[in-house]
Protein backbone atom coordinates (compact mmCIF):
# COMPACT_ATOMS: atom_id res chain seq x y z
CA UNK A 1 0.00 0.00 0.00
CA UNK A 2 1.44 3.92 -0.83
CA UNK A 3 1.04 5.71 1.73
CA UNK A 4 0.78 9.63 1.51
CA UNK A 5 4.37 11.00 0.03
CA UNK A 6 4.47 8.15 -1.64
CA UNK A 7 5.09 8.08 -5.59
CA UNK A 8 2.32 9.66 -7.53
CA UNK A 9 3.31 7.91 -11.01
CA UNK A 10 1.13 6.86 -13.50
CA UNK A 11 2.37 3.76 -11.79
CA UNK A 12 1.58 1.56 -15.15
CA UNK A 13 1.94 2.06 -18.68
CA UNK A 14 0.68 -0.33 -21.00
CA UNK A 15 3.22 0.19 -24.47
CA UNK A 16 0.85 -2.17 -26.63
CA UNK A 17 -0.50 1.10 -28.20
CA UNK A 18 3.01 2.56 -28.61
CA UNK A 19 4.46 0.03 -30.08
CA UNK A 20 2.34 -0.07 -32.87
CA UNK A 21 2.70 3.63 -33.28
CA UNK A 22 6.60 2.71 -33.91
CA UNK A 23 5.37 -0.06 -36.08
CA UNK A 24 3.30 2.59 -38.29
CA UNK A 25 6.65 4.87 -37.96
CA UNK A 26 8.31 1.62 -40.01
CA UNK A 27 5.98 1.34 -42.71
CA UNK A 28 7.34 4.49 -44.21
CA UNK A 29 11.26 4.28 -44.03
CA UNK A 30 12.55 7.77 -45.23
CA UNK A 31 15.68 6.72 -47.30
CA UNK A 32 19.11 6.93 -45.33
CA UNK A 33 20.93 9.69 -45.70
CA UNK A 34 24.18 9.95 -43.64
CA UNK A 35 24.85 13.67 -44.79
CA UNK A 36 21.30 14.79 -43.45
CA UNK A 37 22.08 12.58 -40.46
CA UNK A 38 25.22 14.01 -39.55
CA UNK A 39 23.79 17.84 -40.35
CA UNK A 40 22.05 16.83 -36.64
CA UNK A 41 25.54 16.20 -35.09
CA UNK A 42 27.42 19.92 -35.10
CA UNK A 43 29.95 18.36 -33.29
CA UNK A 44 30.96 16.69 -36.16
CA UNK A 45 31.65 20.14 -38.69
CA UNK A 46 34.38 20.62 -35.67
CA UNK A 47 38.63 21.00 -37.05
CA UNK A 48 40.76 18.90 -34.94
CA UNK A 49 44.35 21.11 -35.10
CA UNK A 50 43.37 21.94 -38.69
CA UNK A 51 41.84 18.61 -39.84
CA UNK A 52 38.12 17.80 -40.35
CA UNK A 53 37.01 15.65 -36.76
CA UNK A 54 37.30 11.85 -38.04
CA UNK A 55 35.24 10.15 -35.19
CA UNK A 56 35.67 6.60 -35.33
CA UNK A 57 35.40 5.91 -31.26
CA UNK A 58 31.61 5.84 -31.26
CA UNK A 59 31.94 2.19 -28.89
CA UNK A 60 33.67 4.20 -26.60
CA UNK A 61 30.58 6.87 -26.21
CA UNK A 62 28.73 8.34 -29.22
CA UNK A 63 27.99 12.26 -30.25
CA UNK A 64 24.81 13.90 -29.36
CA UNK A 65 22.24 14.70 -32.06
CA UNK A 66 21.05 19.16 -31.85
CA UNK A 67 17.31 17.23 -30.78
CA UNK A 68 19.03 15.51 -27.52
CA UNK A 69 20.42 18.23 -26.08
CA UNK A 70 17.74 20.33 -26.68
CA UNK A 71 15.75 18.59 -25.19
CA UNK A 72 17.65 18.58 -21.83
CA UNK A 73 18.20 22.49 -22.39
CA UNK A 74 14.24 22.22 -22.30
CA UNK A 75 13.84 20.81 -19.34
CA UNK A 76 16.40 22.53 -16.95
CA UNK A 77 14.92 25.79 -18.37
CA UNK A 78 11.62 25.10 -18.84
CA UNK A 79 10.19 22.12 -16.46
CA UNK A 80 12.76 21.42 -13.70
CA UNK A 81 11.67 20.28 -10.48
CA UNK A 82 11.95 17.41 -8.53
CA UNK A 83 10.54 14.10 -8.97
CA UNK A 84 7.73 12.48 -7.86
CA UNK A 85 7.21 14.54 -4.71
CA UNK A 86 7.01 17.94 -5.57
CA UNK A 87 3.09 19.19 -5.12
CA UNK A 88 3.28 21.91 -7.69
CA UNK A 89 3.11 22.25 -11.33
CA UNK A 90 6.55 21.81 -12.31
CA UNK A 91 7.17 18.93 -9.93
CA UNK A 92 4.02 17.29 -11.97
CA UNK A 93 5.88 18.37 -15.20
CA UNK A 94 9.20 16.68 -15.02
CA UNK A 95 7.61 13.78 -13.11
CA UNK A 96 5.18 13.44 -16.24
CA UNK A 97 8.65 13.83 -18.34
CA UNK A 98 10.76 11.61 -16.57
CA UNK A 99 8.12 8.61 -16.36
CA UNK A 100 7.45 9.69 -20.10
CA UNK A 101 10.82 9.03 -20.78
CA UNK A 102 10.40 5.26 -18.84
CA UNK A 103 7.76 4.82 -21.43
CA UNK A 104 9.49 5.55 -24.16
CA UNK A 105 12.54 3.48 -23.45
CA UNK A 106 10.30 0.60 -22.52
CA UNK A 107 8.81 0.77 -26.47
CA UNK A 108 12.33 1.51 -27.70
CA UNK A 109 13.11 -1.99 -26.46
CA UNK A 110 9.65 -3.85 -26.94
CA UNK A 111 9.68 -4.21 -23.15
CA UNK A 112 6.04 -5.26 -21.76
CA UNK A 113 5.32 -2.40 -19.37
CA UNK A 114 7.18 0.61 -18.41
CA UNK A 115 7.77 -0.93 -14.65
CA UNK A 116 10.13 -3.30 -16.43
CA UNK A 117 12.70 -0.33 -17.23
CA UNK A 118 14.53 0.45 -14.34
CA UNK A 119 17.09 3.99 -14.83
CA UNK A 120 20.17 4.07 -13.38
CA UNK A 121 23.45 6.17 -13.67
CA UNK A 122 25.32 4.25 -16.05
CA UNK A 123 25.56 0.01 -17.48
CA UNK A 124 27.83 -0.59 -14.80
CA UNK A 125 25.77 -0.05 -12.08
CA UNK A 126 22.72 -2.15 -13.96
CA UNK A 127 25.04 -4.83 -14.11
CA UNK A 128 26.54 -4.18 -10.24
CA UNK A 129 22.18 -4.07 -9.42
CA UNK A 130 22.58 -7.14 -11.05
CA UNK A 131 25.06 -8.92 -9.17
CA UNK A 132 23.71 -7.20 -5.54
CA UNK A 133 20.23 -8.24 -6.16
CA UNK A 134 20.28 -11.42 -7.82
CA UNK A 135 23.35 -12.61 -5.22
CA UNK A 136 21.39 -12.42 -2.38
CA UNK A 137 20.01 -15.62 -2.79
CA UNK A 138 23.54 -17.24 -4.13
CA UNK A 139 24.81 -20.36 -1.59
CA UNK A 140 28.73 -21.48 -1.83
CA UNK A 141 29.40 -23.67 -4.72
CA UNK A 142 27.05 -22.17 -6.72
CA UNK A 143 27.74 -21.22 -10.21
CA UNK A 144 27.95 -17.49 -12.03
CA UNK A 145 29.10 -17.89 -16.06
CA UNK A 146 30.10 -14.61 -17.81
CA UNK A 147 32.07 -15.11 -20.71
CA UNK A 148 35.97 -14.50 -21.38
CA UNK A 149 35.12 -11.68 -23.96
CA UNK A 150 32.67 -9.38 -21.04
CA UNK A 151 34.04 -5.56 -20.48
CA UNK A 152 35.05 -5.17 -17.43
CA UNK A 153 31.84 -3.78 -15.78
CA UNK A 154 30.34 -7.79 -16.61
CA UNK A 155 33.53 -9.26 -14.93
CA UNK A 156 34.16 -7.45 -11.42
CA UNK A 157 30.52 -7.23 -10.16
CA UNK A 158 29.99 -11.23 -10.53
CA UNK A 159 34.36 -11.64 -9.04
CA UNK A 160 32.57 -9.24 -5.98
CA UNK A 161 29.75 -11.31 -5.91
CA UNK A 162 31.99 -14.85 -5.87
CA UNK A 163 33.96 -13.47 -3.03
CA UNK A 164 31.20 -12.53 -1.08
CA UNK A 165 29.34 -15.54 -1.59
CA UNK A 166 31.26 -18.49 -2.11
CA UNK A 167 30.12 -18.96 -5.39
CA UNK A 168 32.61 -20.21 -8.31
CA UNK A 169 32.83 -17.91 -11.30
CA UNK A 170 33.02 -20.18 -14.33
CA UNK A 171 33.48 -18.81 -18.25
CA UNK A 172 33.02 -19.16 -21.82
CA UNK A 173 35.97 -19.17 -23.82
CA UNK A 174 36.57 -17.56 -27.34
CA UNK A 175 37.48 -19.55 -30.69
CA UNK A 176 40.31 -17.58 -32.23
CA UNK A 177 37.47 -16.19 -34.35
CA UNK A 178 36.31 -14.50 -31.66
CA UNK A 179 33.29 -16.21 -31.55
CA UNK A 180 31.57 -18.07 -28.01
CA UNK A 181 33.30 -21.47 -27.80
CA UNK A 182 30.31 -22.90 -27.54
CA UNK A 183 31.29 -26.46 -28.67
CA UNK A 184 33.75 -26.34 -25.41
CA UNK A 185 31.69 -25.11 -23.09
CA UNK A 186 29.31 -27.76 -23.55
CA UNK A 187 32.58 -30.41 -23.59
CA UNK A 188 33.43 -29.22 -20.35
CA UNK A 189 29.81 -28.47 -18.73
CA UNK A 190 30.28 -25.13 -18.28
CA UNK A 191 26.43 -24.94 -17.60
CA UNK A 192 25.81 -27.05 -15.25
CA UNK A 193 22.58 -27.77 -12.48
CA UNK A 194 24.94 -25.54 -10.25
CA UNK A 195 24.87 -22.47 -12.39
CA UNK A 196 22.58 -20.00 -11.39
CA UNK A 197 23.28 -16.84 -13.39
CA UNK A 198 25.00 -16.81 -16.87
CA UNK A 199 25.84 -12.97 -17.87
CA UNK A 200 27.00 -12.12 -21.30
CA UNK A 201 27.93 -9.42 -23.80
CA UNK A 202 25.18 -9.44 -26.39
CA UNK A 203 27.79 -7.85 -29.06
CA UNK A 204 31.44 -7.37 -27.76
CA UNK A 205 32.73 -3.86 -27.25
CA UNK A 206 36.28 -5.26 -28.91
CA UNK A 207 35.78 -7.87 -31.24
CA UNK A 208 31.94 -6.95 -32.82
CA UNK A 209 30.88 -10.32 -32.77
CA UNK A 210 26.91 -10.51 -31.78
CA UNK A 211 26.48 -13.46 -29.63
CA UNK A 212 23.40 -16.30 -30.13
CA UNK A 213 21.63 -14.84 -26.84
CA UNK A 214 18.87 -17.37 -27.34
CA UNK A 215 21.19 -20.28 -27.72
CA UNK A 216 22.61 -18.96 -24.70
CA UNK A 217 19.12 -17.88 -23.05
CA UNK A 218 18.29 -22.34 -23.74
CA UNK A 219 20.97 -23.38 -21.76
CA UNK A 220 20.69 -21.21 -18.83
CA UNK A 221 17.03 -21.66 -18.51
CA UNK A 222 17.07 -25.66 -19.03
CA UNK A 223 19.37 -25.41 -15.49
CA UNK A 224 16.91 -22.87 -14.29
CA UNK A 225 19.79 -19.91 -14.44
CA UNK A 226 18.79 -16.42 -14.32
CA UNK A 227 20.31 -14.87 -17.88
CA UNK A 228 21.81 -11.09 -17.48
CA UNK A 229 22.63 -9.53 -20.89
CA UNK A 230 25.17 -6.56 -21.21
CA UNK A 231 23.22 -4.91 -23.99
CA UNK A 232 25.62 -1.90 -23.89
CA UNK A 233 27.20 -2.15 -27.86
CA UNK A 234 23.50 -4.02 -28.67
CA UNK A 235 21.07 -1.54 -28.47
CA UNK A 236 22.82 1.61 -30.32
CA UNK A 237 23.54 -0.46 -32.98
CA UNK A 238 20.88 -3.21 -33.27
CA UNK A 239 16.45 -3.36 -32.48
CA UNK A 240 16.90 -5.08 -29.73
CA UNK A 241 13.92 -6.81 -28.97
CA UNK A 242 14.14 -7.65 -24.89
CA UNK A 243 10.36 -9.85 -25.19
CA UNK A 244 12.18 -12.36 -27.59
CA UNK A 245 15.35 -12.02 -26.75
CA UNK A 246 15.52 -14.67 -23.97
CA UNK A 247 17.10 -12.72 -21.60
CA UNK A 248 15.45 -11.99 -17.67
CA UNK A 249 17.86 -8.74 -17.33
CA UNK A 250 19.17 -6.67 -19.66
CA UNK A 251 21.55 -3.75 -19.28
CA UNK A 252 22.62 -0.64 -21.15
CA UNK A 253 23.86 2.62 -21.38
CA UNK A 254 22.91 5.94 -22.30
CA UNK A 255 25.70 7.75 -23.84
CA UNK A 256 25.96 5.09 -26.30
CA UNK A 257 23.16 5.33 -28.06
CA UNK A 258 23.37 9.29 -28.86
CA UNK A 259 21.73 10.26 -25.62
CA UNK A 260 23.39 11.68 -22.76
CA UNK A 261 25.89 10.85 -19.89
CA UNK A 262 24.76 10.01 -16.21
CA UNK A 263 22.16 7.67 -17.26
CA UNK A 264 21.85 4.00 -18.37
CA UNK A 265 19.04 1.48 -18.23
CA UNK A 266 17.97 -1.84 -16.66
CA UNK A 267 15.03 -3.69 -18.02
CA UNK A 268 13.74 -6.94 -16.33
CA UNK A 269 11.02 -9.19 -16.77
CA UNK A 270 8.49 -7.78 -14.33
CA UNK A 271 8.07 -11.22 -12.24
CA UNK A 272 11.64 -11.45 -11.66
CA UNK A 273 12.07 -7.79 -10.52
CA UNK A 274 9.33 -8.51 -8.63
CA UNK A 275 11.08 -10.87 -6.23
CA UNK A 276 14.48 -9.31 -6.03
CA UNK A 277 15.64 -7.15 -3.14
CA UNK A 278 16.65 -3.80 -2.67
CA UNK A 279 20.24 -2.64 -3.94
CA UNK A 280 20.76 1.07 -2.65
CA UNK A 281 18.93 2.17 0.09
CA UNK A 282 17.18 5.61 0.17
CA UNK A 283 14.14 7.89 -1.03
CA UNK A 284 11.89 7.25 -4.11
CA UNK A 285 12.87 3.47 -3.36
CA UNK A 286 10.82 2.76 -0.08
CA UNK A 287 6.82 2.12 1.04
CA UNK A 288 6.89 2.94 5.05
CA UNK A 289 10.31 3.63 6.87
CA UNK A 290 10.31 3.53 10.31
CA UNK A 291 12.89 3.32 12.89
CA UNK A 292 12.38 0.05 13.39
CA UNK A 293 12.26 -1.01 9.74
CA UNK A 294 11.14 -0.08 6.40
CA UNK A 295 8.94 -1.68 3.28
CA UNK A 296 9.73 -1.27 -0.39
CA UNK A 297 8.30 0.22 -3.38
CA UNK A 298 7.24 -2.14 -6.23
CA UNK A 299 9.33 -2.40 -9.29
CA UNK A 300 11.03 -0.16 -10.60
CA UNK A 301 10.86 2.13 -8.43
CA UNK A 302 12.41 -0.58 -5.61
CA UNK A 303 15.88 0.08 -7.43
CA UNK A 304 15.96 4.09 -7.69
CA UNK A 305 16.88 5.86 -4.49
CA UNK A 306 17.17 8.96 -4.74
CA UNK A 307 16.78 11.55 -6.99
CA UNK A 308 17.28 9.88 -10.64
CA UNK A 309 18.68 11.31 -13.56
CA UNK A 310 15.68 13.20 -14.29
CA UNK A 311 17.43 15.42 -17.60
CA UNK A 312 19.10 13.00 -18.55
CA UNK A 313 16.01 10.59 -18.72
CA UNK A 314 14.64 13.20 -20.71
CA UNK A 315 17.64 13.43 -23.34
CA UNK A 316 17.37 9.58 -23.80
CA UNK A 317 13.89 9.34 -24.59
CA UNK A 318 14.98 12.37 -26.91
CA UNK A 319 17.40 10.00 -28.33
CA UNK A 320 15.22 6.50 -28.50
CA UNK A 321 13.06 9.14 -30.61
CA UNK A 322 15.70 9.89 -32.72
CA UNK A 323 16.49 6.88 -33.36
CA UNK A 324 13.33 5.03 -33.77
CA UNK A 325 12.97 7.90 -36.42
CA UNK A 326 15.44 6.97 -38.84
CA UNK A 327 14.50 3.50 -38.38
CA UNK A 328 17.11 0.76 -36.19
CA UNK A 329 16.88 -1.62 -38.93
CA UNK A 330 17.87 0.99 -41.42
CA UNK A 331 20.35 1.99 -39.04
CA UNK A 332 21.84 -1.74 -38.76
CA UNK A 333 22.08 -1.76 -42.24
CA UNK A 334 24.35 0.88 -42.27
CA UNK A 335 26.57 0.35 -39.45
CA UNK A 336 26.83 -3.29 -41.93
CA UNK A 337 27.67 -1.46 -44.47
CA UNK A 338 30.28 0.36 -43.34
CA UNK A 339 32.15 -1.94 -41.43
CA UNK A 340 32.19 -4.34 -44.28
CA UNK A 341 33.91 -1.63 -46.49
CA UNK A 342 36.46 -1.17 -43.68
CA UNK A 343 37.08 -4.52 -42.56
CA UNK A 344 37.95 -4.71 -46.57
CA UNK A 345 39.99 -1.81 -46.16
CA UNK A 346 42.21 -3.39 -42.95
CA UNK A 347 42.36 -6.31 -45.14
CA UNK A 348 44.70 -4.84 -47.36
CA UNK A 349 47.61 -3.19 -45.11
CA UNK A 350 50.38 -5.21 -44.62
CA UNK A 351 50.90 -5.42 -41.19
CA UNK A 352 47.52 -5.22 -39.74
CA UNK A 353 45.76 -8.13 -38.00
CA UNK A 354 42.12 -8.09 -37.25
CA UNK A 355 40.77 -9.20 -33.72
CA UNK A 356 37.67 -11.26 -33.94
CA UNK A 357 35.78 -12.02 -36.87
CA UNK A 358 37.24 -10.28 -40.15
CA UNK A 359 34.06 -10.77 -42.28
CA UNK A 360 30.91 -8.58 -41.85
CA UNK A 361 28.73 -12.00 -40.67
CA UNK A 362 27.10 -11.76 -37.23
CA UNK A 363 29.52 -8.69 -35.71
CA UNK A 364 29.16 -5.26 -35.00
CA UNK A 365 30.46 -1.96 -36.18
CA UNK A 366 33.56 -1.88 -33.89
CA UNK A 367 36.75 -3.14 -35.27
CA UNK A 368 39.90 -3.90 -33.01
CA UNK A 369 42.98 -4.86 -34.44
CA UNK A 370 47.15 -4.79 -33.67
CA UNK A 371 49.63 -2.88 -36.74
CA UNK A 372 53.18 -3.75 -37.37
CA UNK A 373 56.07 -1.49 -39.22
CA UNK A 374 56.75 -2.68 -42.95
CA UNK A 375 59.40 -4.38 -41.35
CA UNK A 376 57.40 -6.43 -38.39
CA UNK A 377 57.63 -4.38 -35.37
CA UNK A 378 54.73 -3.83 -33.02
CA UNK A 379 53.55 -0.22 -32.70
CA UNK A 380 51.72 -0.06 -29.77
CA UNK A 381 48.02 1.17 -29.62
CA UNK A 382 49.10 4.40 -27.68
CA UNK A 383 50.95 5.76 -31.16
CA UNK A 384 48.57 4.29 -33.35
CA UNK A 385 45.91 6.38 -31.70
CA UNK A 386 48.55 9.02 -31.44
CA UNK A 387 49.61 9.56 -34.77
CA UNK A 388 45.54 8.69 -35.97
CA UNK A 389 44.53 12.35 -33.70
CA UNK A 390 47.17 14.21 -34.68
CA UNK A 391 45.25 13.85 -38.57
CA UNK A 392 41.81 14.79 -37.04
CA UNK A 393 40.96 10.76 -36.66
CA UNK A 394 39.79 9.61 -33.11
CA UNK A 395 40.55 5.96 -32.89
CA UNK A 396 40.40 4.16 -29.44
CA UNK A 397 44.02 2.62 -28.43
CA UNK A 398 44.58 0.40 -25.01
CA UNK A 399 42.49 -3.02 -23.69
CA UNK A 400 39.05 -1.17 -24.04
CA UNK A 401 38.26 -2.42 -20.68
CA UNK A 402 38.46 -5.87 -21.86
CA UNK A 403 42.04 -6.82 -20.34
CA UNK A 404 41.35 -10.73 -20.28
CA UNK A 405 40.30 -10.71 -23.42
CA UNK A 406 43.31 -9.02 -24.90
CA UNK A 407 45.12 -11.94 -22.86
CA UNK A 408 43.31 -14.63 -24.31
CA UNK A 409 44.59 -13.53 -27.95
CA UNK A 410 47.69 -12.88 -26.96
CA UNK A 411 48.36 -9.22 -27.29
CA UNK A 412 48.37 -6.62 -24.33
CA UNK A 413 46.20 -3.78 -25.94
CA UNK A 414 44.75 -2.78 -29.51
CA UNK A 415 43.38 0.05 -31.73
CA UNK A 416 39.50 -0.10 -31.73
CA UNK A 417 37.44 1.97 -34.60
CA UNK A 418 34.04 2.05 -33.97
CA UNK A 419 31.28 3.14 -36.45
CA UNK A 420 27.81 4.76 -36.02
CA UNK A 421 25.18 5.95 -38.12
CA UNK A 422 26.98 9.25 -38.51
CA UNK A 423 30.03 7.27 -39.88
CA UNK A 424 30.83 8.02 -44.02
CA UNK A 425 33.07 5.57 -45.92
CA UNK A 426 35.57 8.43 -46.75
CA UNK A 427 36.58 8.56 -43.05
CA UNK A 428 37.19 4.85 -43.27
CA UNK A 429 39.33 5.92 -46.48
CA UNK A 430 40.88 8.67 -44.16
CA UNK A 431 41.31 6.01 -41.75
CA UNK A 432 42.98 3.49 -44.13
CA UNK A 433 45.59 6.66 -45.07
CA UNK A 434 46.31 7.54 -41.42
CA UNK A 435 47.31 4.10 -40.74
CA UNK A 436 49.41 3.65 -44.16
CA UNK A 437 51.38 6.92 -42.59
CA UNK A 438 51.58 5.69 -39.21
CA UNK A 439 52.77 2.59 -40.14
CA UNK A 440 55.63 4.33 -42.16
CA UNK A 441 56.24 6.92 -39.45
CA UNK A 442 57.16 4.11 -36.88
CA UNK A 443 59.04 1.93 -39.37
CA UNK A 444 61.36 5.48 -40.34
CA UNK A 445 60.33 5.21 -43.50
CA UNK A 446 58.95 8.91 -43.13
CA UNK B 1 52.84 21.45 -32.00
CA UNK B 2 53.02 18.72 -34.71
CA UNK B 3 52.88 14.96 -33.44
CA UNK B 4 55.87 14.49 -35.27
CA UNK B 5 57.88 16.74 -32.97
CA UNK B 6 56.67 14.48 -30.44
CA UNK B 7 58.35 11.73 -31.77
CA UNK B 8 61.71 12.61 -31.74
CA UNK B 9 64.52 10.85 -32.95
CA UNK B 10 65.91 10.15 -29.87
CA UNK B 11 62.70 8.27 -28.25
CA UNK B 12 62.19 6.37 -31.58
CA UNK B 13 66.13 5.51 -31.52
CA UNK B 14 65.92 4.71 -27.52
CA UNK B 15 62.27 3.03 -28.31
CA UNK B 16 64.20 0.48 -31.13
CA UNK B 17 66.86 -0.35 -29.14
CA UNK B 18 66.15 0.08 -24.73
CA UNK B 19 68.66 0.64 -22.45
CA UNK B 20 69.79 -1.85 -20.06
CA UNK B 21 66.42 -4.12 -20.67
CA UNK B 22 65.69 -7.25 -19.04
CA UNK B 23 65.57 -8.42 -15.36
CA UNK B 24 69.00 -8.68 -13.67
CA UNK B 25 70.72 -10.09 -10.38
CA UNK B 26 71.09 -8.84 -7.61
CA UNK B 27 69.14 -6.59 -6.73
CA UNK B 28 67.16 -4.97 -3.30
CA UNK B 29 63.72 -4.21 -4.32
CA UNK B 30 61.53 -5.16 -7.36
CA UNK B 31 58.35 -3.70 -8.51
CA UNK B 32 55.51 -3.11 -10.74
CA UNK B 33 53.69 -0.63 -12.01
CA UNK B 34 51.13 -0.98 -14.50
CA UNK B 35 49.07 2.67 -16.62
CA UNK B 36 45.57 0.95 -16.00
CA UNK B 37 43.73 2.67 -18.61
CA UNK B 38 45.96 1.37 -21.52
CA UNK B 39 47.94 -1.52 -19.36
CA UNK B 40 51.17 -0.41 -20.04
CA UNK B 41 52.93 -2.38 -17.56
CA UNK B 42 57.02 -2.06 -16.42
CA UNK B 43 58.57 -4.73 -13.83
CA UNK B 44 61.98 -2.73 -12.32
CA UNK B 45 64.60 -3.75 -10.27
CA UNK B 46 67.19 -1.61 -8.25
CA UNK B 47 70.24 -2.48 -6.92
CA UNK B 48 72.17 -0.66 -4.36
CA UNK B 49 75.59 -0.35 -3.83
CA UNK B 50 75.87 1.99 -0.58
CA UNK B 51 74.26 4.90 -1.57
CA UNK B 52 74.93 4.60 -5.08
CA UNK B 53 72.61 3.07 -7.74
CA UNK B 54 74.38 -0.05 -9.31
CA UNK B 55 71.80 -1.03 -11.84
CA UNK B 56 68.27 -0.61 -12.76
CA UNK B 57 67.06 -3.68 -15.07
CA UNK B 58 63.54 -3.82 -16.04
CA UNK B 59 60.94 -5.86 -18.58
CA UNK B 60 58.20 -3.32 -20.08
CA UNK B 61 55.30 -3.68 -22.28
CA UNK B 62 53.84 -0.36 -23.16
CA UNK B 63 53.97 2.33 -25.90
CA UNK B 64 57.12 4.10 -27.48
CA UNK B 65 57.21 7.30 -25.16
CA UNK B 66 56.78 5.04 -22.14
CA UNK B 67 59.80 2.47 -23.51
CA UNK B 68 61.95 5.08 -24.29
CA UNK B 69 61.37 7.14 -21.36
CA UNK B 70 62.35 4.03 -18.69
CA UNK B 71 65.68 3.50 -21.52
CA UNK B 72 66.63 7.11 -21.05
CA UNK B 73 65.88 7.10 -17.13
CA UNK B 74 68.38 4.09 -17.00
CA UNK B 75 71.09 5.88 -18.26
CA UNK B 76 70.61 8.44 -16.39
CA UNK B 77 70.71 6.70 -12.78
CA UNK B 78 72.96 4.02 -13.11
CA UNK B 79 76.57 4.67 -11.90
CA UNK B 80 74.96 7.73 -9.72
CA UNK B 81 74.19 8.53 -6.16
CA UNK B 82 71.03 8.05 -4.91
CA UNK B 83 70.11 11.50 -4.09
CA UNK B 84 71.47 12.51 -8.19
CA UNK B 85 68.49 9.79 -8.99
CA UNK B 86 65.62 11.28 -7.34
CA UNK B 87 66.65 14.62 -7.92
CA UNK B 88 66.58 13.61 -11.51
CA UNK B 89 63.15 12.35 -11.26
CA UNK B 90 61.93 15.69 -9.44
CA UNK B 91 63.13 17.34 -12.87
CA UNK B 92 61.77 15.35 -15.08
CA UNK B 93 57.98 14.94 -13.31
CA UNK B 94 58.12 19.27 -13.16
CA UNK B 95 59.12 19.22 -16.83
CA UNK B 96 55.88 16.69 -17.13
CA UNK B 97 53.85 19.03 -15.28
CA UNK B 98 54.96 22.18 -16.82
CA UNK B 99 52.65 22.10 -19.79
CA UNK B 100 55.33 22.53 -22.33
CA UNK B 101 56.24 25.58 -20.34
CA UNK B 102 59.34 24.17 -18.64
CA UNK B 103 62.50 24.78 -20.33
CA UNK B 104 64.60 21.28 -19.00
CA UNK B 105 68.23 21.55 -18.31
CA UNK B 106 69.46 19.55 -20.85
CA UNK B 107 73.25 19.42 -18.83
CA UNK B 108 71.22 17.29 -16.46
CA UNK B 109 68.16 15.45 -18.36
CA UNK B 110 70.48 15.07 -21.51
CA UNK B 111 68.36 12.28 -23.75
CA UNK B 112 65.51 13.05 -21.09
CA UNK B 113 64.77 16.52 -22.65
CA UNK B 114 63.71 15.10 -25.50
CA UNK B 115 60.09 14.38 -23.87
CA UNK B 116 59.56 18.32 -23.36
CA UNK B 117 57.17 17.93 -26.19
CA UNK B 118 54.96 15.27 -24.07
CA UNK B 119 53.92 17.18 -21.69
CA UNK B 120 51.54 19.34 -24.03
CA UNK B 121 49.92 16.09 -24.61
CA UNK B 122 48.60 15.34 -21.09
CA UNK B 123 46.84 12.02 -21.96
CA UNK B 124 50.71 10.77 -22.74
CA UNK B 125 52.34 12.43 -19.66
CA UNK B 126 51.58 9.13 -17.75
CA UNK B 127 53.26 6.90 -20.41
CA UNK B 128 56.50 9.43 -19.95
CA UNK B 129 56.31 8.89 -15.82
CA UNK B 130 56.01 4.84 -15.94
CA UNK B 131 59.33 3.88 -15.33
CA UNK B 132 60.50 7.05 -13.72
CA UNK B 133 57.87 6.36 -11.08
CA UNK B 134 58.85 2.75 -10.75
CA UNK B 135 62.15 3.49 -10.43
CA UNK B 136 61.12 6.13 -7.69
CA UNK B 137 59.76 3.71 -5.64
CA UNK B 138 61.73 0.95 -5.83
CA UNK B 139 64.38 3.15 -4.13
CA UNK B 140 62.12 3.91 -1.41
CA UNK B 141 61.54 0.49 -0.44
CA UNK B 142 65.55 -0.50 -0.74
CA UNK B 143 65.41 2.43 1.68
CA UNK B 144 62.69 1.20 3.96
CA UNK B 145 64.05 -2.16 3.83
CA UNK B 146 67.75 -0.99 5.09
CA UNK B 147 66.53 1.05 7.27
Amino acid sequence: MVLDGGPEYPVTTDLSDAAAGSLALAEEPIAFDVEAIRADFPILERMVDGSPLIYLDSANSSQKPRVVVEAIEDHYLNHNANVARAMHVLGAEATEAFEGARAQLGQFINARSSEEVVFTKNASEALNLCAYTLGASLRPGDEIVISVMEHHSNIVPWQLLAQRTGAVLRWFDVTDEGRLDLDKAAAEGLVNERTKIVSVAYVSNVLGTINPISQIAALGHAVGATLVVDASQAVPQLAVNVADLGADLVAFTGHKMVGPTGIGVLWGRYDLLAVLPPFLGGGEMIEVVTMAGSTYAPPPHRFEAGTPPIAQAVGLAAAAQYLSAIGMDQITAHEHDITAYALEGLRGLRGLKVLGPDQPVARGGAVSFTLTTPDGQPIHPHDVSHLLDSRGIAVRGGHHCARPLHERFGVQSSTRASFYLYTTRAEIDALIEGLEYTSAFFGGLR
Amino acid sequence: MKVEDLYQEIILDHYRSKHHSGLREPYEAEVHHVNPTCGDEVWLRVHMVGDTVSDVSYESMGCSISQASTSVMTDLVIGHDVAHGLGLYEEFLTMMQGKGQIEPDEDRLEDGVAFAGVAKFPARVKCALLGWSAFKDAVARTQSASS
